[in-house]
């Protein structure tokens, strides 16, 4: 049941991540293109579909495969790269506070207290309804804003490591602190944070596409599921497919990195990290 | 148990200071705050009249020093869009956004704190998994698009449903649920836990050989001890709920905080915007204390710490 759980998640973020790489080569149309003649157009399952549109086509006409297909990119791109700032943040604050105890960590405990006083969504509508959407600023303010699990982790699991006989060896062999804390801390938790980084891609992923549909996160015309949703809220009523479909994708994906995360966890004994 | 109240109430008094720093930094981001107001087609003439009536061309730490005096005494200035006190405004928002939050809590409650209590009595078995499977899943659910499904399906198909406004109770009960979601997984995860943790204990043991009936030990020993991390976490989990709700408002057409800071930010209202991060930051510190203090009081050890 866990290893299923492991594998259908591994093949579900491995299905999204061959999309996001290889979407302008696999999609039948340009997700971009325009065709007011063949607007809302019905995907497969339903009635008088066209066989040129699986999954129909938009309110402008734009075929909604390519678009999805396309999703995946923006989708994937956030959760990357708001891992890695907010990796690298969470884990250098929890890597210090854990290592060095006393007033350093104190300074730790107080910004992750602060941080998580924070409103997320709110600070984030906020930050890009005032500098404007792009995909970078959504990138950098969700980066900023999610590194607090990392460093509530990396300072915990460095706790436990600081008195262990091996960085006691390191000492005493006169290993340097900064190589103590990069050669003998940091592989020793990195797959705890491994484990932080899926929760923190889905929960990054989920934020942008709430960001983009209430219309401060990734701009149109780019395929931002969350914007697909956005944009389909007006048809809804008369062709729920609109929104069903996006959604629906949304979710797997979500749930995918989840299972992927859930399974790592067990699989590398990482512990209860949540 | 004093000495760990006060130290508590220091930590969270620095809190809500750096936050306040921050709430109104954030909205001097844009680095020029009169253009923002003055809107597309101004004349430099204009930006410099709005400059002056806002005070903006005065040094910033003047500026945030007369913001934080005024706002430590609940006075937010007056709002440039809708033309009224900001705390007047958030104050007449406030009750549906608590509505809503505290709705979103107790169905959460009840329906993570049973199924917590059945995975913990089914441990390994395929109702646990099934359990932590409906964690998973609602973890991985998009509000806003569970939202839009549930008006649907409930409001337009079925007509149960209002779709969207705050008329009556009913209107409460589709954004309850979606904010419910947000809540469930990590409730439903710490009743397990907890539950597994107490049915393990001695004093568990004990019971049942004295012959206590399932039940018994399952509501009056196991669920008590089970019960104190889930209070404190539930304080903890509606402060972001509160913090999340603008996202569930926004989709439901409910007037509440969350609402007002939406409409604010798309008009460039920052008095407005500032108060209401501050605001729900406060309320979100206060719960944590509330919950750090009942934790001290319930369990001795904590107040080492």
């Amino acid at each position: 049941m866990r290893q299923a759980g492991l594998v259908l998640g591994g093949v579900i973020v491995g299905i999204a991540l061959l999309c996001a790489i290889l979407a302008p080569w696999i999609v039948p149309h340009d997700p971009f293109l325009q065709n007011l003649d063949n607007r809302l157009a019905v995907p497969f399952w339903m009635e008088g579909s066209n066989p040129a549109h699986l999954l129909g086509t938009d309110q402008l006409g734009r075929d909604y495969l390519s678009r999805l297909v396309h999703g995946a990119r923006i989708s994937m791109l956030i959760g990357v790269l708001t891992v890695v700032a907010s990796g690298l943040i969470g884990t250098t604050l929890g890597v210090l506070g854990g290592f060095f105890g006393g007033r350093v960590d104190d300074a730790v405990l107080f910004a992750i207290t602060c941080r998580l006083a924070i409103p997320v969504v709110l600070v984030a509508l906020a930050v890009v309804g005032l500098l404007g959407s792009s995909l970078t600023l959504v990138i950098l303010v969700l980066g900023l804003l999610l590194w607090d699990r990392f460093a509530v982790v990396a300072r915990s699991t460095t706790m436990q490591l600081r008195n262990l006989d091996y960085v006691a060896a390191a000492w005493s062999a006169g290993v340097s602190t900064p190589g103590i804390l990069l050669k003998e801390i940091l592989p020793n938790i990195a797959s705890h944070l491994a484990v932080v980084a899926t929760l923190e891609m889905a929960l990054a992923i989920l934020l942008e596409a709430a960001l983009s549909f209430l219309g401060l996160g990734v701009p149109p015309p780019l395929p931002s599921w969350g914007l697909m949703i956005a944009e389909g809220k007006d048809y809804m009523f008369f062709s729920p497919w609109v929104i069903f479909i996006p959604g629906v994708t949304l979710f797997i994906v979500v749930l995918g990195i989840n299972l992927l995360g859930d399974g790592l966890r067990d699989l590398l004994g990482a512990g209860d990290t949540r | 148990m004093l000495r760990f109240a006060l130290r508590r109430l220091a930590v969270a008094l620095l809190v809500a200071l750096t936050v306040m720093t921050l709430s109104f930094l954030l909205t001097r981001l844009s680095g020029d705050l009169a253009i923002s107001i003055a809107g597309a087609g101004a004349t430099p003439e204009d930006v410099a009249i709005i400059r002056r009536a806002y005070g903006l061309d005065r040094p910033l730490v003047a500026q945030f020093l007369d913001w934080a005096g005024r706002a430590a005494v609940g006075d937010f200035g007056d709002s440039y869009f809708f033309k009224a006190r900001v705390s007047t405004l958030i104050a007449e928002r406030m009750p549906v956004t608590l509505t809503l939050g505290l709705t979103g809590l107790a169905i959460a409650l009840a329906v993570s704190i049973p199924l917590g209590i059945l995975a913990a009595v089914r441990e390994a078995s395929w109702v646990d998994r099934l359990v932590q499977l409906v964690a998973m899943v609602g973890q991985a659910m998009p509000s806003f698009w569970l939202g839009l499904i549930l008006m649907i399906t409930f409001g337009l198909r079925l007509g149960w449903l209002p779709i969207s406004g705050t008329g009556s109770w009913e209107h409460y009960v589709m954004p309850g649920v979606v904010l419910a979601f947000s809540a469930i997984p990590a409730l439903t995860r710490l009743t397990r836990s907890g539950m597994i943790q107490a049915l393990g204990s001695d004093y568990i043991r004990t019971a049942r050989a004295k012959g206590l009936s399932r039940l018994s030990i399952l509501g009056k020993h196991a669920l008590r001890n089970a019960a104190i991390p889930v209070v404190s976490i539930a304080a903890v989990q509606l402060g972001f709920m509160l913090g999340g709700s603008i996202v569930i408002e926004t989709v439901f057409a409910l007037h509440g905080v969350g609402f007002l800071a939406w409409e604010s930010i798309s008009k460039n209202d920052f008095p407005v915007v500032q108060a209401v991060v501050l605001v729900l930051a406060l309320i979100y510190i206060a719960l944590t204390m509330a919950a750090d203090l009942l934790n001290g009081l319930l369990d001795p050890r904590l107040r080492a710490a």
